[in-house]
C-alpha cells in the first residue's frame, strides 16, 4: 500500500465526517419529524397515523404515503394561536437582540481597550457564570425579582419606588432573563473583533481629523460589523425557540413559539400539529441565516 | 514593475505642469502667519519617557518650510516617537514643540494642521481607495464637488488613476503606498510626516519612489518630514539631515556635510563606510598636524579648527584611499600619508571595487575605486601596493 493512500483515507474522512454528521444528526431526524408533521394525530401507539409498516411490501407504503397530507400547515397559517406566537417569538428575539446589542457593545469594547494582561480576566469574569446551571440562575433570578426579592428591596431603599413593583410573570422579567442569559454570546464575538482591530487605524482617523466620536462610527463601527452580525445570530436564533426563560418569568397570557409546542405536544399530545410548528420555525430561522451567509459572501467578494 | 519604472519619468513631466498648488485650504485650523527667519516648525527639548527608559533625550530642532528633512538613525533610536510627538499621538513629558510660533504639544491630533503617513500605512480596510482618500476631506467639511476634484487631483497625482473602487488588500504594496501618500497629502498639511515611507518596498520600486517623492515634495512646496533608519534614503532625498541615537539628536547638517564632516566617531561610522585610526595628537606644522597612530605610524591630517582634548581617531573614507604600485611623489598631490600593505580581499561591484589591504601593523584599510575603464587592471589579492591619501581627506574625531 502507498503512503499516499493510508494518508488519503483520514484526511476524506475529515473531509466528509461534517456531511456525514449533517446526515445523521440533522437531515435524518428533520425527515422523522417532516413526516410526522405531514401525518393525522390519532390515539394510538405513536399517536398519529400513518404509521409505515415496512413488512407490508410496496403497496402497504404506498398507501400510508397517500395518508399524508398538509393539514397541520394549513392550521398553523389558519389559527391566530400560532401565528401569534411566531410573531412574538419573532419580536421577542428581535427586541432582546437589539437590547443585548446597546448591553454588549460598551462592555465588548471596554474589555478590548483593557491593558493587555487584565482581558483574560475580564474574558473570565464573562464566562464564569456559564460554570452555574442554567436553571439555577434563572431560579435565582425569579429570587430576586419577587415580591420582596432583592431587586424591590434595593429599589425601596433607594428610594426609587415607594411600592414593591410587580416584576414576575412580567415581560420585564423576561427580558431581563434572556438579556442575562445570552450576554455572553453577544460579548465573545464582539470582543474577538474589536479586539483584534488595529490601533493605528484610529490614529490615522485622528491624523486626518476625525474626532474620537467620528473616529468611532466611522472606522470601529463598520470594522466590528462582522462581530457584531456573529452576536445577533448567536442571540437571535436561540432565543426565537426559547421556552425554558418565558415559561418560568414571563406571563401566561402570550406565549412564545417555543411554549406552543410544547403545549401541543405534551398538553395536547398531537405530535404532528407540534411538527408542523417546529418545522415552520425552523424554517423560519434558517431564513436569516441565509441571509448572513449571503452577505459574509458578499464582503468576501468584494475583497 | 520595469513598465511602471520605464513610464515614471514622462509622467513626472507631464503632471508637472499644473505647478500652481493653491496654498493649504483645509489644514487651517491653525492660521500660520511666520515671521522672516522664523523656522516652520521649531523642537525644543523635547524629552519623552516610557517608564524608566528615555525614548527621545531632549532633541531641540528647527525646520524651516518647504524643506525635505530626515530624521535619519538606527531602529529603536526614537524616531517614530519624535514623529508621534508632532503628529500628536504622544505627549512629550517636557520641552515645546512651535508650528508657526504656537505651541501645539498639547493640541490633539485631529486639530493639528499636520498629516502623517504611517509605516505600516493604516489604510482603512473597509473604504474603497477614494474614500480613503475621502476621508480627511470629509472630516473637514469640504463642499461634495470639491472633494470630488481634490480625490482625482490626488489620484492623478499619485498615478492611481482608475483605482478608484479597488479597496486595500485589492492592491500591490507600492499601489497601497501611493494611496497612503495621497490620503496623507489631500489635506494639504503644513507639515508632512512620513514614517519610513519606503521601508516595504523593493529596491527598484524603493529608488523610483524616492525620486518621485523628492519632485512632489519640490513640486507642492510642502515641507516633509521623513524618517528613515536607511542613510542612503536620507542621503538621496533630503536637503537636510538629522542623525539620531539612542534619544539624542547628534547631529543636524547637509547630507554632504554629515558625510564628509561627520561631528563624531559613531556618526562617521553609522553613515557610509570609513577606516578609523586612533592615535594621540603631536605638533603641528605649516596648517598640519602629526597623529602618531597605534596601526597607521604618524599620519598628517590638515589641522582642525577645534581644539583637541586627548585620544583621536583619524578617519578616512575608503574611496579617498587611492592604491599604486609604486608610493607617489610627496609634492605630488598631497600624498602625505603612504601605507605600505598586502592587498588581502577584493569585492569587484561593478561601477567599483573595494580592496582590504592589510597593513604590516597588522590593520586593515579599505580603499574603494571607480572602475573607469573595462580593461582588468586591478589589483590582485597577495600583491603588495601602497595605500596613500592626502592630509585634507582626513578627518580627526575625538574617540
Ligand atoms: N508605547 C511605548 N511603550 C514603551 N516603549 C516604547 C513605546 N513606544 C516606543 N517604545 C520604545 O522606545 C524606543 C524608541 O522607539 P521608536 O521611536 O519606535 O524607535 P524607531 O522608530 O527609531 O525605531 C524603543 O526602544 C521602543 O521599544
Ligand atoms: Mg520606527
Amino acid at each position: 500500500m502507498s503512503a499516499r493512500r493510508i494518508f488519503a483515507r483520514p484526511a476524506r474522512f475529515a473531509a466528509i465526517a461534517p456531511y456525514l454528521w449533517m446526515v445523521l444528526f440533522f437531515l435524518v431526524p428533520f425527515g422523522f419529524v417532516l413526516k410526522i408533521a405531514l401525518s393525522q394525530t390519532a390515539i394510538a401507539q405513536p399517536p398519529y397515523v400513518p404509521v409505515f409498516d415496512f413488512m407490508g411490501g410496496r403497496e402497504a407504503i404506498t398507501a400510508a404515503l397517500e395518508q399524508l397530507s398538509f393539514d397541520n400547515f394549513k392550521l398553523l397559517v389558519s389559527d391566530d394561536l400560532y401565528i401569534l406566537s411566531y410573531l412574538r417569538s419573532l419580536t421577542v428575539a428581535l427586541v432582546s437582540t437589539a437590547i443585548l446589542l446597546l448591553i454588549g457593545y460598551p462592555i465588548a469594547y471596554g474589555m478590548a481597550r483593557l491593558p493587555q494582561r487584565w482581558q483574560p480576566v475580564a474574558m473570565m469574569l464573562v464566562i464564569v457564570p456559564f460554570w452555574t446551571s442554567f436553571l439555577i440562575r434563572i431560579y435565582a433570578w425569579i429570587n430576586i425579582l419577587q415580591h420582596d426579592g432583592l431587586l424591590n428591596t434595593v429599589l425601596l431603599k433607594l428610594h426609587l419606588v415607594s411600592a414593591p413593583l410587580v416584576w414576575l410573570s412580567t415581560d420585564s422579567a423576561m427580558y431581563i432573563g434572556i438579556v442575562y442569559s445570552y450576554l455572553p454570546f453577544m460579548i465573545l464575538p464582539l470582543y474577538a473583533t474589536l479586539a483584534k482591530m488595529d490601533v493605528s487605524l484610529l490614529e490615522a482617523a485622528a491624523d486626518l481629523g476625525a474626532s474620537p466620536r467620528q473616529a468611532f462610527w466611522q472606522v470601529t463601527v463598520p470594522l466590528s460589523l462582522p462581530g457584531v452580525g456573529a452576536g445577533a445570530l448567536l442571540c437571535f436564533i436561540p432565543i426565537v425557540g426559547e421556552f425554558v426563560i418565558p415559561d418560568l418569568l414571563a406571563g401566561s397570557d402570550a406565549m412564545m413559539i417555543g411554549q406552543t409546542l410544547w403545549l401541543e405536544f405534551f398538553t395536547n399530545k398531537d405530535w404532528p400539529v407540534a411538527s408542523a410548528v417546529a418545522v415552520v420555525l425552523l424554517v423560519l430561522l434558517v431564513a436569516p441565516l441565509l441571509l448572513y451567509e449571503r452577505l459574509q459572501h458578499r464582503q468576501l467578494e468584494a475583497r | 514593475m520595469a513598465e511602471e519604472i520605464q513610464k515614471s519619468e514622462p509622467e513626472l513631466e507631464r503632471a508637472a505642469e499644473p505647478a500652481k498648488i493653491e496654498p493649504p485650504v483645509v489644514a487651517a485650523s491653525l492660521p500660520i502667519k511666520l515671521e522672516p527667519d522664523m523656522p516652520l516648525l521649531r523642537i525644543e527639548a523635547v524629552a519623552k519617557k516610557f517608564g524608566n527608559f528615555r525614548a527621545v533625550d531632549h532633541v531641540s530642532l528647527d525646520v524651516r518650510a518647504g524643506e525635505f528633512f530626515a530624521l535619519l538613525g538606527p531602529s529603536g533610536c526614537g524616531k517614530t516617537t519624535l514623529l508621534r510627538m508632532l503628529a500628536g499621538f504622544e505627549t512629550p513629558d517636557e520641552g515645546r514643540i512651535l508650528l508657526g510660533g504656537k505651541d501645539i504639544a498639547h493640541v490633539l491630533p485631529h486639530e493639528r494642521p499636520v498629516n502623517m503617513m504611517f509605516q505600516n500605512y493604516a489604510l482603512f480596510p473597509h473604504l474603497s481607495v477614494r474614500d480613503n482618500i475621502a476621508f480627511g476631506l470629509k472630516r473637514a467639511g469640504m463642499a461634495r464637488v470639491d472633494i470630488e476634484t481634490r480625490v482625482a487631483e490626488m489620484m492623478a497625482l499619485v498615478r492611481l488613476e482608475g483605482m478608484e473602487k479597488r479597496k486595500p488588500d485589492q492592491l500591490s504594496g507600492g499601489q497601497r503606498q501611493r494611496v497612503a501618500l495621497a490620503r496623507a497629502l489631500a489635506r494639504r498639511p503644513q507639515v508632512l510626516l512620513l514614517d519610513e515611507p519606503l521601508a516595504a518596498l523593493d529596491k527598484k520600486l524603493r529608488e523610483s519612489t524616492q525620486r518621485e517623492l523628492m519632485e512632489l515634495q519640490r513640486r507642492l512646496g510642502m515641507t516633509f518630514i521623513v524618517v528613515t533608519h536607511d542613510q542612503e534614503e536620507a542621503m538621496t532625498m533630503a536637503s537636510r539631515i538629522g542623525v539620531m541615537d539612542a534619544g539624542r539628536l547628534d547631529q543636524v547638517a547637509t547630507p554632504r556635510d554629515l558625510y564628509e564632516a561627520p561631528a563624531s566617531r559613531w556618526i562617521a561610522e553609522f553613515v557610509g563606510d570609513i577606516n578609523l585610526f586612533e592615535g594621540q595628537p603631536g605638533a603641528a606644522e605649516g596648517g598640519r598636524l602629526a597623529v602618531s597612530t597605534r596601526d597607521a605610524g604618524t599620519l598628517y591630517v590638515t589641522e582642525p579648527r577645534k581644539a583637541l582634548k586627548g585620544a583621536v581617531s583619524v578617519a578616512i573614507r575608503p574611496e579617498k584611499v587611492k592604491l599604486s604600485r609604486r608610493a607617489p611623489a610627496v609634492d605630488e598631490a598631497n600624498a602625505f600619508n603612504r601605507l605600505e600593505g598586502t592587498i588581502t580581499d577584493v569585492s569587484y561591484l561593478g561601477g567599483q571595487t573595494t580592496y582590504k589591504v592589510k597593513l604590516d601593523s597588522g590593520a586593515t584599510v579599505s580603499s574603494t575605486m571607480a572602475n573607469t575603464t573595462r580593461i582588468v587592471d586591478a589589483y590582485l589579492a597577495g600583491q603588495r601596493v601602497v595605500a596613500w591619501f592626502t592630509s585634507d581627506d582626513c578627518l580627526v574625531l575625538d574617540q
